[in-house]
Parts: structure tokens; sequence; C-alpha cells
């Protein structure tokens, strides 16, 4: 797989010299995080499961069905994950009782465990039940800066009462399972919209087109080995110039090549134009192609400006509005966006870089109800710092310090980002659209 | 005609180089691998078991005996694909389409891909005859002292390489003297000529301008466009060139522009049944009508009417005739640019009453075609000429232009090597 760190002082501390001395002289200790891999186990450990109040009907199915295997009562075990169902939760009077459960059993996590909160999402009916449910979102992400050693703690909030229960399978599975490694104190809204599970959950896109733009590299490269590797029929895009490494990728994973400028006017038209004809259409989208020119506003030139805006933002505006005119997405379609940290945190240099990201987010926003029209969902990634050929470019110094500044004190790995999109992409995550989920370690810098 | 003809699907080639530039260390090999690879991935052919795969090479390596069998082992194309080397020089290209298109159309395969690939920069040096001579004969030599003495016949001049030449055998002519000698016959201005080149120029820039190469090419060996290409070419430039070719004719008029260049490169095209194709959702761009293949006594014959280059002019009748059709019967005609003179002679050939009735015997001439549909996306003159990869690129170019005016018919026609010449129609 093209994502191997190569973050030396990643590689040092978790060697035995190096463990010992980090540890005594108090240097951070990023730790070697689990990641995702068909045949192996969903989590590292047992499950342990705690409820407030009555908690959801059904989720003791549910999780029977991920196939893990439920820490005993008494156990001492490390253990994978802890789930903690607070749906029921009916006001701060009730958090006393969460804290004493999540402590009770914090010690216990392994390496790479997860802590994954369910609750509801604030609807504005009680100031004393949306207090409590809104309280989970300050509690997840503390946690998730107090958790060591690659474990991370996130929340699912459940739309509404009568969200199917069956919607929240995809979602708890990615959380808990390795694709979720660099998803660190994030909140994913799932709600109703049709969420058909996969015939296997191993290959939960076998029988899926998938169009990437940006293919040839990094990132886009990941994604795309991702989207194959869970049986989907992958076409990878690029620019032509980069053809040569576009065609090594498509070899790679048995994808084939569409060689053009996503930010052409006529793009749109002929990606749909080519679906059409050689895939009968689309079920999934991934709007990766980007690019960055960096310079402060007072300097930025207009053609800068425009380029950065013309293939990140507005190629992504054309090509949804052709596939929602078109036929070409067909029903239960995925599109999944790329946006950035920087779009939501900000960057200096990077006012149009950010314009672009956080363009995307409004975007996604707007769109997602013309979308679930269709069965379809729209949702954005935004990548934290990945280990990728831009970043390796930034001076050793920064980089370093970078990597460091998140709570998994590590730069995340292109594979990290193509999971969190491998995950939006299938159909049984049809209840998270308009969303915007960060891959980012839960990044010091930012929201 | 045949029960069903062969369809054309797209084609790949890598950006052609000149000569000693960026591909000076890559052999016909890999280049051709490179090809057929971003061929695959164009079409999502990877570990794809064809019908078969027939190209060739020009100027070949002893060591590129199988050279289009070692290529598609070392592509993403099933191990099981047969392929075989073919050779007519510049007409290799065409001439394998044709090969694989009659055995589409017999019902004999079902897919097929036809390419070439040419280095002038990786070119065969062989040893010097003399010392070849010498160790052939120590090599049957059954003693030692009769080794020794086989060996006494080394002479230090024999360390002399001997390179290939770019020249005919039987007239020790280069093509370029060869062509000159047809052009200044045929009265082929400079003026005309050069025209010719920067439209060539103009229409290849243009074509990659609007993103029509961008499925035809992938590039290579951080080659992204044709390296020979000059946008800004223009006939004031071209006009300011030394003659090339044809220094001792009266008014010589051939230089290094109006001429191709050598070139590095490799094109592959991909043709199937209707079948095939839409079994794997491929669009046909055009299909594969006809074609036919002539020769010229360049060496006996005439000096005006038997050019070397001059046999696509003989062919061409002969396949109008069998296809009940006239010259200008089409929507596009690309007529291979060895020469801007190769062209413009043949052009004028077909206008000429008398060579139409002495030596086509026709009634009537076969006529002018409208220039602006002439080698529309550019040609040879601009995009180079790697000799046994061009027929590809005319092939799939062609392919897509008629695909993208919706219909239509077209003519290619390439002159070889030896006299011969080789043109086909296209439809869609």
């Amino acid at each position: 797989m093209a994502s191997q760190s190569t973050d030396r002082y990643l590689a040092l501390v978790n060697s035995p010299i190096g463990a010992n001395v980090a540890a005594k002289v108090g240097l951070p200790r990023p730790a070697v995080l689990r990641r995702y891999r068909p045949d192996g186990p969903l989590l590292g450990g047992p499950l342990e499961v705690a409820t407030i109040g009555a908690g959801l009907v059904g989720l003791t199915d549910l999780l029977a069905g991920l196939d893990v295997e439920l820490a005993a009562p008494d156990s001492t075990a490390r253990l994978g994950a802890l789930l903690l169902d607070a749906s029921d939760l009916a006001g701060p009077d009730q958090l006393a009782e969460l804290r004493a459960k999540l402590a009770g059993s914090l010690r216990r996590l392994g390496p790479s465990a997860r802590v994954l909160l369910i609750g509801r999402t604030p609807d504005g009916q009680s100031a004393w039940v949306d207090a409590g449910r809104q309280a989970l979102d300050g509690i997840v992400r503390s946690l998730a800066k107090e958790l060591r050693s690659g474990a991370t703690a996130n929340l699912i909030q459940l739309d509404a009462a009568d969200t199917p229960l069956t919607n929240l399978a995809a979602p708890v599975r990615f959380l808990l399972s390795g694709r979720s490694a660099y998803v660190d104190g994030q909140v994913l809204r799932v709600g109703g919209g049709v969420a058909p599970a996969p015939g296997d959950w191993a290959a939960p896109l076998a029988g899926k087109t998938a169009l990437v733009t940006g293919a040839a590299r990094g990132i886009g490269a990941a994604i795309a080995e991702v989207l194959a590797r869970d049986g989907a029929s992958v076409v990878v895009a690029d620019l032509p110039a980069a053809g040569q490494a576009l065609a090594k990728v498509a070899n790679r994973i048995g994808a084939s090549t569409l060689q053009l400028d996503i930010a052409a006017p006529q793009a749109a038209d002929t990606v749909a134009e080519y679906l059409t004809q050689r895939h009968g259409g689309v079920d999934i989208v991934i709007h990766n192609a980007g690019i960055t020119r960096d310079k402060l506003l007072a300097n930025m030139k207009p053609e800068v400006w425009d380029s950065v805006l013309a293939v990140n933002l507005l190629s992504q505006l054309r090509i949804n509005e052709k596939l929602l005119d078109s036929a070409t997405l067909r029903e239960g379609g995925r599109v999944v966006c790329l946006a950035s940290t920087s779009g939501i945190a900000g960057n200096r240099g990077q006012t149009n870089y950010a314009a672009s990201k956080a363009g995307v987010i409004g975007m996604v926003r707007a769109l997602a109800p013309a979308f679930a029209a269709r069965q379809a969902t729209i949702n954005a990634v935004a990548p934290g710092f990945i280990d990728t050929e831009m970043t390796r470019a930034i001076p050793f110094v920064t980089r370093e310090v970078a990597r460091r500044l998140s709570s998994l004190q590590q730069a995340g790995l292109p594979v990290d980002v193509a999971e969190t999109i491998a995950f939006l992409s299938q159909s049984a995550a049809g209840g998270v659209s308009g969303q915007v989920l960060r891959v980012c370690g839960q990044n010091l810098v930012g929201a | 005609m045949p029960a069903r003809q062969a369809a054309i699907l797209g084609g790949n080639r890598i950006p052609f180089a000149r000569s000693n530039g960026r591909y000076a260390h890559a052999s016909n090999q890999d280049m051709l691998t490179a090809a057929l690879d971003g061929l695959a991935a164009r079409f999502g052919l990877q570990d794809v078991r064809l019908g078969e795969v027939a190209a060739g090479a020009v100027l070949k390596h002893s060591r590129d005996f199988n050279l289009t069998r070692e290529s598609v082992l070392g592509s993403v194309l099933n191990a099981r694909t047969p392929a075989y080397d073919v050779g007519q020089a510049c007409g290799t290209g065409l001439e394998a389409t044709v090969l694989v298109a009659n055995k589409i159309a017999l019902g004999q395969t079902e897919s097929a891909v036809a390419g070439g690939a040419d280095t002038t920069s990786d070119a065969p040096i062989a040893v010097n005859e003399g010392l070849r001579e010498v160790l052939l004969a120590a090599n049957r030599a059954r003693s030692v002292p009769s080794r020794l003495k086989a060996l006494t016949g080394l002479r230090p001049n024999q360390l002399l390489p001997s390179i290939p030449q770019n020249s005919e055998p039987r007239t020790g002519l280069s093509m370029g003297e060869h062509q000159a000698i047809t052009t200044h016959e045929w009265g082929i201005t400079r003026a005309e000529q050069d025209e010719l080149t920067a439209a060539s120029h103009h229409n290849l820039a243009a074509a990659y301008e609007r993103g029509f190469f961008d499925d035809l090419v992938t590039p290579f060996l951080g080659l992204t466009r044709d390296q020979n290409l000059r946008p800004d070419s223009s006939v004031e430039k071209l006009a300011k060139l030394a003659p090339a070719f044809g220094k001792r004719l009266a008014d010589p008029t051939m230089t290094a522009g109006n001429s191709t260049p050598l070139t590095d490169g490799a094109s592959t095209v991909l043709l199937s049944s209707d079948e095939w194709a839409a079994e794997r959702g491929l669009p046909v761009l055009a299909h594969l009508v006809d074609a036919e293949t002539a020769a010229v006594d360049y060496v006996h014959g005439d000096r005006k009417d038997d050019g070397l280059l001059m046999a696509p002019a003989y062919a061409l009748p002969r396949l109008l005739e069998r296809n009940k059709l006239s010259l200008q019967d089409f929507d596009f005609y690309e007529i291979h640019e060895a020469f801007a003179g190769t062209v413009l002679a043949t052009l004028k050939a077909w206008q000429d009453p008398v060579f139409c009735r002495d030596r086509l015997g026709l009634d009537h001439p076969l006529g002018e075609i409208d220039h602006s549909r002439l080698n529309v996306a550019g040609s040879s003159l601009a995009a180079g000429h790697p000799f046994a990869a061009t027929g590809a690129r005319i092939v799939a170019t062609l392919a897509k232009l008629l695909h993208e005016r919706g219909s239509g018919r077209g003519l290619i026609s390439i002159c070889a090597a030896g006299g011969q010449g080789v043109v086909a129609i296209l439809e869609a």
C-alpha cells in the first residue's frame, strides 16, 4: 500500500531503548496505530458495553452482528473498546453515572482501543435534555485528548427517535475498527435515510462503480486502492500530465484511467458521458483533486486565487450539479468531497485554499437534501496533517512539530483518509449525509 | 465484403521524443510495454487475455526477435495473450492494424491490439561485417590450432561497428534524398511545403489544447507532449531554414523543418468485434472498412512517377474502385507526413490527368481534396515519426475524429521504405 509512514521519531519511540528514554525524559510517545485489514478482527480485544437508562432497543443484536467478543462482567482483560449507550440521557444529572462508568473502564483500555459514546442529537425541545446531550460532545473531545497508546474517543449522535437502528451498524463498525485509526474526538451524526447492509462486510463496495479524482498519487491513490480493495470497480482520474503515475495506480488495482483537467469548463460533461457510456452510471464519486498555491492574501495574484478555487471548489460544484441533473449518479449513490482542516481552522498563507475547502463544506450541507431525494448521500472529509509528498516538502523542524500537534501525536497516513471515505461510500452509511468528518488525529489547532 | 467489420475502440501512445532526447535510454521494448500498459489502464484490461497483439519495429536489435511477445509479457495484459512481430517499414503499424482487423472480421479472433515502436536513439549497432566473418569462422573451427588460425584474420579496422543506415539498400540514397527527387520532379514549391508544415504544428497544438489527446496519449519518462511540437511554428520561421536534402538539385526545397525528424516512441490501438466491445461497455469509435497495399519499382522506374514514397498514390484508386467511392467522399484525410513533399506530391499525382491516365489507368483524374479536412489534428511533421509507431497513432486519431463528428468516413495513407504504401478506410 502506498501509505508507509516516514515518521522516524514514531519508529524510534516504539523501539525498546527509544521508549525507555522518551518515558524518562517526558517526550511525546506516539503509538503505532491499529489499522484495518479485511481478514483481521474488528477489535484488538473484547468490547465492553455500558448503558445509561434503558438504552437502545436492538443494540445487543446489532453488536452481536459485529462478531466481536464481549467483555465478561468481572474480567480484568485489556479492552478493545468501550461502548457507552447514552441515548436515553435525560439531563446533566445523569452525567455523574456516565462519568463513573467511563472511569471504571478507562484504565483497562488496550492499545488503539476505542471509546465510543452513543447519544442523541440535541433537538431544541428541552433545555435539560439538550444540555445533557451536548455535554457528551465536551466529554468526548476532552477524553480523546487524555487517551494514550493510540486509543480514540468519538461520539455518534442519533438524529431522531425514529432513526432505524440498522443505520448505526456501519458507523459503529467504522468507529470501532482500524479504519478509524486517525479519527479522534469527532462527532458523527446518524439520521434516517436508506442504509442497506452489504452482502459481505469484508467487501462492502462489491458491484459498485467509483470515480476518484486526483488519483495519480498521495491520498487519491490510497482512496482508489482502498475502494478497489473493498470491492468497487474504480475509475481513476487525474490531469493528462500525471498520466504515467495514474496508469500505474490503475494497473496495480485493476482500475481504468480517465485523463482530464477537472477544472476545464466541459469536464463535468466529459465525466458524466464517460461514466454513462462505460459503466451505465456511477455509484460513488470521490472529489479528491486539489491543489495548493500558498501566498499571503496581500501578495496573491488573481490567477493563483482563481486556479485554486477552480480545481478545489468549482469543479466539484459543476460535477455535483451534473450528477443531480443527469441520471449519471445511480439511486443510493455516495459522494464524498475532500475538504481540509484548513477550511475549518484557517491557515496563514492559505486564504485561497481555505476559501475553497470551507466552500466545499457549505456545498455539501446545501446539497444533502437534494441527494436524499434519490436516496443518495454527500459528505465531506477534512484531513488534518497527513504524510504525503506534499507534506514531505515541509521543512524538517516545522514538519516534526506539526506531526506532534494532535492527540495521537503523529501525522495520519493517506490510507486513514481513504478508509474514512470508503466508509462513507458504503450503502450501509446511508444514515450519514451533509456532514464533515475530520481525519486529523484530533488536531490541536482549530475547532 | 466480410460479414463483419473490426471495431476500433481507442488507442494509446507515449508522447514522441526527438532522437537522443527524453527516451535516449529507453528500448523498443520499454516503449512498447509502456504504450501497452497505458492502453490496458485506459480500458481496464489488466489480466485480460486478448486474442492477439501484433506490432513491430523498423530498427530492431537481434535481442528484439520476439519484441511484441516480450512486451506483452512485461505488461499487465494476461500472459496468455499471444503476440507476433510485423514488419513493413513505416507501414508496420497500419499493416498490423489491417492484419488483426481482418482476423476479427473473419471471426478468427474477438479482440486485438496493433501497434509499433521505434527508437533511433537506442539503435542497434552490429559488429563490422569482416569481424563477424572471422568470429564465425573461429566458431566453426574444430581444433585449437585451426581456431587460432582463423583468428589471425582479425584486423584493426574490423573494430569499427556497423551502424544502421537510414538509406535504401538498393540505391544507397537516404529517404530524404529520394523524396527530394520526387518533390523536385513533381514541382512542389518550398512555400507549399512550409505551409503544410506550419499547419501540422498548429493543428497538433490546437488538438492538445482542446484535450483531444487526453485519452490517446499517456506521458512517459517525464514527457507529456510530443517533443517535436512547435506551437509557434510559422511559414516565416520555416522559410529561414537551410535545405537539408537534394542540395545538388537546381532548387532544393526540403529542410529539417518540412521533413520529419528522427524520433523515438511507441503507439497502440485496440480493436475488437462489436460484441466484445459491448460486453465491456466500451464505445466503438469507428470501423475499419477496407485497406490496400501497393509498391513501386523505385529502383528501375521513372524518377517522377515511381518515387520511393509514391506507392500510396497507386494503392488508393484500387481501394476506391473496390468500395465504389471517389476521392472526395471522405470527411477526413490522414496522409502521413514523412515529408511535406510526400503529401503534396501524392495529392498532385491524384490531380494529374496524365499520371492518372497512364499510371493509374483512370479516365479522369481522382481530383482535389478539401485541404481543411487534411491532417486536422496534426501529423508526423509536428508529432514526429517513430517509424513503426506512426500507423497506430494515425488509426487511433482518425477513429476518434470520426467518433467526435458522430458519423463519417476517413482515409489513411502511409508511405513506407522499399517503395511501399498502405491505405485504409475508416467509417463511423
